[in-house]
């Protein structure tokens, strides 16, 4: 693609992934409304759906102030490296054939360095807020995205290893005869997990859990400053969604609708899996969290991708 | 982890479950008529002002929020000349009416006072005095004040 072209086309995915991550907002508390015998926002617009961009305004005109004593440079980079990790990492997502704004080679890998680059936001905001409860949000969110990156990793090695190449295009393309969840079952479930993880969500946001550490390491944070980081989550679950449709479930593959469209509809199918974990699970405690993931994740991962070497060098 | 996959399982179902939610401002909800709501004064069934201007509310309200300025008529009988509370400080807490000797003060289920201002949160007595008899409708203060009640009369049934 020529220069121009790869602006607008970023400009135009950028746009659509902001609306998408503010319907995902409304999708979410409908559905976890009725997940809990609720209604859920129906008041603005046809069912509700307006809610977003009236939570959008209000966001937009709160005071965003800083508080006393915080390093107000890096209290302010810090919400805009929470999201614009997560919107390059779409720029290696493959929506249907040919369809990515930049087909890297290293796609998958450079994916889930963006996914962990966000990480790098929590800390420096939970340290920038001079806020008890901010620093320790910040340390959990550095302790879990260690320990659950590593075995995000892990995790989609075998679909890498089986599909013999890291570009997103070539992963789909290999599963033309079978999804990769029929043949990775261990490293889908896996992956699903640590998606959660890194997206920080339910019931993996220890770094924000509001009910023993006030908002962790968003606390101090209000109006765009806070929203910014709020569409850092929602972009995230968007992209492990499209990472894990391109790895397990066949990306844009699918009969009769066009490619895109089918992306898109996995895509939904997946995030609504984020919703509906969040409403069933509880958080679990700290410990549990940081055990879970070294002493039982990352040595199930480590064996999956054993077998499947031996099995593809076999 | 079936626990897990249980949990998830039951929840999913909730998505096919009745929703509990009342859609408030269409659908109102049904109060009981003991509900602490929006105060008034009540009249006697002869239309008379139930009020003495005892000050008993006002003493017990628990914000003091309540204020009564006696007056006296010329068959010297009290009556409030100011009657106003303040619904910005008021708990809704129904002491008043407790309070309350001659069953003049009491709540009603109306609980929608929303307003702009503070100022207009404060009623007085042309706000607050209906022209009913409120919820004790035989009920007349001086049938039963000042009398000596027939012997083995459970004080209870002189109350409104
Ligand atoms: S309800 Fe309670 S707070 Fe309100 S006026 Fe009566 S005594 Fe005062
Ligand atoms: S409302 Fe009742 S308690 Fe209050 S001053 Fe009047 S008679 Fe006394």
């Amino acid at each position: 693609m020529s220069g121009w072209l790869v602006i607008l086309a970023s400009a135009v995915l950028i746009a659509g992934l902001l609306v998408a991550a503010g319907v995902f907002t409304w999708v979410e508390r409908r559905l976890l409304g009725f997940l809990q015998e609720r209604l859920g926002p129906n008041r603005v617009g046809p069912f509700g759906f307006l809610q977003w961009v009236a939570d959008t305004v209000k966001l937009l005109t709160k005071e965003d102030a800083p508080p006393e004593g915080a390093d107000v440079i890096a209290f302010r980079l810090a919400p805009a490296l929470a999201a614009l990790p997560i919107l390059a990492g779409f720029g290696v997502v493959a929506f249907g054939d040919g369809l990515a704004i930049a087909p890297l080679d290293m796609g998958v890998v450079f994916a889930t360095a963006m996914l962990a680059l966000t990480v790098y936001a929590l800390v420096l905001g939970a340290w920038a807020s001079r806020n008890r409860y901010a620093l320790l949000g910040g340390l959990r969110a550095a302790a879990q995205m260690i320990a659950y990156e590593a075995f995000l990793g892990l995790s989609l090695m075998g679909v890498v290893l089986i599909a013999g190449s890291f570009a997103m295009a070539d992963i789909v393309a290999a599963q033309k005869g079978a999804w990769f969840i029929l043949v990775q079952p261990l490293g889908a479930v896996l992956f699903f997990i640590a998606s959660l993880a890194a997206a920080h969500r339910l019931p993996f946001d220890l770094q924000e859990s509001e009910t023993d550490l006030v908002a962790g390491f968003m606390t101090e944070y209000s109006g765009m400053s806070f929203a910014l980081f709020f569409l850092g989550e929602y972009v995230a679950i968007l992209l492990v969604s499209a990472l894990a449709v391109t790895l397990f479930l066949g990306g844009w593959l699918g009969p009769w609708l066009p490619g895109p469209v089918w992306f898109g509809l996995k895509v939904g199918a997946v995030a609504l899996l984020f919703i509906w974990v969040r409403a069933a699970l509880p958080r679990p405690r700290y410990d549990q969290l940081i055990a879970f993931a070294w002493k039982l994740a990352l040595p199930l991962a480590l064996l999956n991708l054993l077998l499947t070497g031996w099995v593809v060098v076999a | 982890m079936i626990g897990t996959l249980k949990s998830l399982w039951a929840v999913g179902l909730k998505l096919f479950a009745p929703t509990q939610t009342q859609g408030y401002p269409e659908v109102k909800p049904a109060l009981a008529p003991r509900y602490r709501g929006r105060i008034i004064l009540s009249r006697d069934p002869d239309g008379q002002e139930r009020c003495v201007a005892c000050n008993l509310c006002a003493v017990v309200c628990p914000v003091d929020c309540i204020e009564v300025v006696k007056a006296e008529t010329v068959e010297g009988r009290w009556y409030p000349e100011t009657f106003r509370i303040n619904f910005a400080r008021c708990i809704f807490c129904g002491l008043c009416e407790e309070a309350c000797p001659t069953a003049a003060i009491q709540l009603t289920p109306d609980f929608e006072l929303a307003d702009y201002a503070r100022s207009s949160l404060v009623y007085d007595k042309p706000d607050l005095l209906i022209a009913g008899k409120g919820k004790y409708p035989g009920y007349r203060y001086w049938d039963v004040a000042g009398k000596t009640a027939p012997p083995n009369t459970d004080p209870k049934d002189l109350a409104p």
